[in-house]
């Protein structure tokens, strides 16, 4: 694999480095043929005469080429005026002083690279490196924004030029992480390099308007016009929720009906919506939950001065305000209506946001308890009030833990709890908890597919969970035997739904992927048998 | 040969290395309390939980129940972190073999200017400190002994990690000249110590004695205090002067991280301390908040005269690039 150094983002070339899947980790059999995947094809030469390519293979942010060196000039010039807001309290004092500490203090021992699954899985690819990117905006930050860079800055950190090249690649590379964090977990130093992707995705949202236009324009734009980053207004979610209720009631045969809008509820659940369209049993196995546990909850169908029925936080990835837009009108739902507590449905990146990053964001009346699902699902699962049968789930499952629960939060055990008690061929991948893996589609990479990112995030970047879980499952490979994937995060399994897919996984393995409540609900004593359809969705 | 300049040089060493250090420890200290950030496992975190890494999120109501902290578990880590750099041997084992004799080695130097200063502080009382079987002579030893050990770790462990920064190829990318000076540098400065202590003042008499003026402020008195030839003199000079500039250069480097990591793991990888409503943190947002922002996307529509919270609590423009 050919060599790039740092300095080589600011020299203009077709393309700065080159992934070859025969150069990527094999997987294992059978797997690791030659045609196990489909062949990646390469970007199309409209896409590459329209858009910024010139960083690998794919393109995530679409950004439009600039039509002349005047465009060209006025962008790095908007970049550069955003590296210097990153630097001030005023415009950054949310994650000031934990970039400051990143940017500064790095030993550049390579410590954290092998951490990162996209570097590893990739063949060790030079520019997938969590360093690479982040010591590329270091020499920036210390030439251009630290006083007597111009001096002695490429002596003391090494050379770059700032250029639309830098420019254009770092924009399209802040998008080759999943910001994960798993690197930050190994440095002696406590130098965080997902912070400093994040904080590069920032810079770029919150002075230059880029981002990827699934998190922002179909994303969080969308969520808080609407409602729903699925598009669906409040009539479409209740119309939907009705119709899963019927069907869970059918499946159960418990009547299972969600209440709407109830003033003073012990809880408000809010789902990830994508969850409501995609995988409705999840919604129908909370409902069948809470209903038989006699638990007082709600969904709330505010859409507009509140954000009631979907807990998405698109934000979280890339623009600190789109963040606090939208954690402020989840926490305007629960005010509205009275209730005790916030529980988020399985969803990662929306726990990690609302509970833990908005923290600092609420206050007054807005700071309203939040809460996982997870330990509730614990606490109803061990009370006693539902009586279960594990005997069927006697099959093997295995769990991946989303990094937002795990390595973010530190809701480890109490999901475990629950699958030991209920799954009696459970077993663990390797590793897990808060040293587990990223699924490959952390960041929001799970939602974008534009041009052939979708080939990426297959063979490079969920290269790792699809190697850990065809381990965890060694020797039950065949596809006469059924097994189970829990992934309690709709980010995750729609991940790990288009990397089955991709590697045909369900026709090679049949190995089914959801999430823990439908496991829950399948080991029901007194439903109907067979909540799990084992059928490839 | 005039002793002032030595001494002068110390002084200057000693305050230059406590003003930038400081100066960065305040610079940091006084930004702004940032988001939460925090990173499992966190070490204060009571019972099971802190080797899991479970968290307070894990329990029902978390809100309701008084919140628990360990500092015993957070010394558990904390102090095999610091001392055996537990970190770099479990994630990079090759680093590891270089880094941690090297810092260890300084540990142990540190531990031995701190006996330099106890035993001219004892000979200044007219404690006898020398070989024998006196009180002073455990200091004497002990003085010695750290010098040998601390040295021979740290020069190793500097001459393993300039090793790996010319010829890793893993490194080499990574490595800027300053970094190779900052080695050849430490390098040059083990070495005087190596020379003087082998050939000058194997005792460390001339340094005690040297300590001792410097405590008294008598700048004019005799380097080494009559113990050293005019060679020996000069080279201590040497010594004095390279480990005084290498004092107060450590601060200006990212080496500053003996004292950053304070901040990078206490204050910001383990900091969980929810808000509270009407506590401390709520009223720092309280200030942040109203801070005026100047980003310029369209969709923030920020125009240096809204606050943060303005733009947070406002509707969303359009979609970007439109």
């Amino acid at each position: 694999m050919k060599n790039v150094r740092v300095e080589d983002i600011g020299k203009p070339s077709d393309q700065l480095t080159h992934v070859d899947p025969a150069e990527c980790v094999p997987l294992p059999a059978p797997y690791n043929l030659p045609d196990a995947a489909p062949k990646w094809p390469p970007l199309s030469d409209k896409a590459k005469a329209a858009y910024e390519s010139s960083l690998d293979d794919t393109i995530a942010v679409s950004i439009p080429k600039p039509k002349t060196k005047e465009e060209e000039d006025e962008l790095v010039a908007k970049f550069l005026s955003g590296l210097q807001k990153l630097f001030t309290k005023e415009n950054n004092w949310t994650f000031l002083q934990p970039l400051v500490l990143s940017m500064e203090h790095c030993a550049k021992c390579q410590t954290c690279s092998e951490a990162c699954h996209i570097f590893e899985m990739s063949g060790h690819n030079p520019v997938y490196r969590p360093t690479y990117r982040s010591d590329a905006l270091r020499r920036l930050y210390f030439k251009h924004v630290k006083p007597g860079g111009s001096l002695l800055s490429k002596w003391r950190h090494g050379d770059i030029d700032l250029n639309w090249t830098t420019v254009a690649r770092l924009a399209e590379l802040s998008y080759r992480c999943n910001l994960c964090r798993r690197c930050a977990q190994t440095c002696p130093v406590g130098v965080d390099n997902g912070l400093i992707a994040h904080e590069l995705r920032k810079l770029f949202s919150q002075e230059m308007g880029i981002s990827a236009k699934e998190l922002h324009d179909r994303g969080a734009v969308l969520q808080l016009k609407v409602g729903s980053s699925t598009g669906m207004n409040p009539e479409v979610v209740k119309d939907n929720i009705e119709f899963i209720d019927e069907d869970t009631s059918e499946k159960t045969g418990m009547t299972v009906k969600t209440p709407w809008d109830k003033k003073g509820a012990e809880l408000l659940l809010i789902h990830n919506a994508g969850e409501i369209m995609a995988w409705p049993e999840n919604h129908g196995a909370f409902a069948a939950i809470l209903n038989a546990a006699g638990v007082d909850w709600t969904m709330s169908s505010e859409a507009q001065d509140a954000l009631g029925y979907d807990n998405i936080n698109y934000g979280l990835w890339y623009d600190d305000f789109m963040l606090a837009k939208v954690a402020i009108k989840h926490a305007k739902a629960a005010k509205n209506l009275g209730v005790k507590k916030i529980v988020l449905g399985e969803c990662g990146h929306a726990h990690k946001a609302l509970t833990v990053i908005a923290d600092r964001v609420l206050t007054g009346d807005l700071n309203i308890p939040r809460e996982s699902a997870l330990p509730i699902l614990e606490e109803i699962v061990f009370s006693g009030k539902i009586k279960f049968d594990p005997s069927r789930n006697d099959f093997p499952v295995t769990l991946h833990d989303p990094c937002n629960y795990v390595r973010l939060m530190g809701i480890v055990e109490p999901q475990r709890r629950v699958i030991r008690h209920l799954a009696p061929r459970f077993r663990e991948m390797e590793p897990h908890g808060v040293y587990n893996y990223c699924c490959g589609g952390g960041s929001g990479f799970a939602i974008m597919s534009g041009h052939n990112f979708m080939d990426w995030r297959a063979q490079v970047s969920g290269r790792k969970k699809l190697q850990q879980i065809l381990i965890a499952f060694e020797g039950q490979l065949d596809p006469s035997i059924p097994k189970y994937v829990c992934a309690p995060c709709s980010n995750c399994k729609g991940q790990i739904r288009d990397l089955f897919q991709y590697w045909n996984v369900w026709e090679k393995s049949k190995i089914l992927y959801g999430g823990l409540v439908e496991l829950i609900v399948n080991a029901m004593a007194d439903v109907k048998p067979g909540f799990i359809e084992w059928e490839w969705r | 040969m005039s002793s002032m300049f030595p001494h002068l040089l110390t002084y200057a060493a000693v305050l230059a290395f406590a003003g930038v250090a400081g100066y960065r420890f305040f610079r940091i200290y006084s930004m702004p309390m940032h988001l939460r950030w925090e990173l499992y496992p966190v070490a204060h975190e009571p019972g099971k939980k802190a080797s899991y890494g479970g968290s307070m999120l894990e329990e029902v109501g978390w809100w309701k129940k008084p919140r628990e902290t360990s500092w015993i578990n957070m010394l558990k880590v904390m102090v095999p972190e610091m001392t055996l750099l537990v970190a770099l041997f479990e994630h990079n084992r090759k680093m590891w073999y270089r880094s941690f004799p090297f810092h260890f080695g300084l540990y142990i130097l540190a531990g031995m200017i701190g006996l330099i200063l106890l035993g001219g502080v004892m000979e200044l009382f007219g404690v006898y400190v020398g070989p024998g079987a006196s009180p002073g002579s455990a200091v004497y030893y002990l003085t010695q002994a750290a010098a040998l050990f601390g040295l021979g770790l740290a020069t190793v462990g500097a001459a393993g990690l300039l090793h790996a920064r010319l010829f890793d190829p893993e490194l080499k990318g990574y490595t800027s000249p300053a970094m190779i000076f900052n080695l050849l540098f430490f390098l040059a400065a083990f070495a005087a110590a190596w020379l003087t202590f082998i050939f000058v003042d194997t005792g460390f008499a001339a340094t005690r004695s040297f300590v001792q003026s410097l405590i008294t402020f008598e700048l004019n008195a005799v380097l080494g205090g009559g113990h050293l030839s005019w060679a020996g003199r000069l080279a201590m000079t040497v010594e004095i002067v390279l480990a005084m500039a290498l004092l107060a250069y450590i601060p200006m480097t990212h080496m500053a991280h003996f004292f950053v990591k304070w901040f990078t793991w206490d204050k910001v990888r383990w900091d969980d301390e929810p808000n509270v409503p009407g506590g401390e943190i709520e009223q720092k947002i309280g200030t942040y908040v109203q801070y005026p922002v100047t980003w310029a996307a369209p969709h923030l529509a920020a125009d240096g005269k809204k606050n943060w919270l303005d733009i947070a609590t406002e509707g969303v423009k359009g979609e970007q690039g439109k």
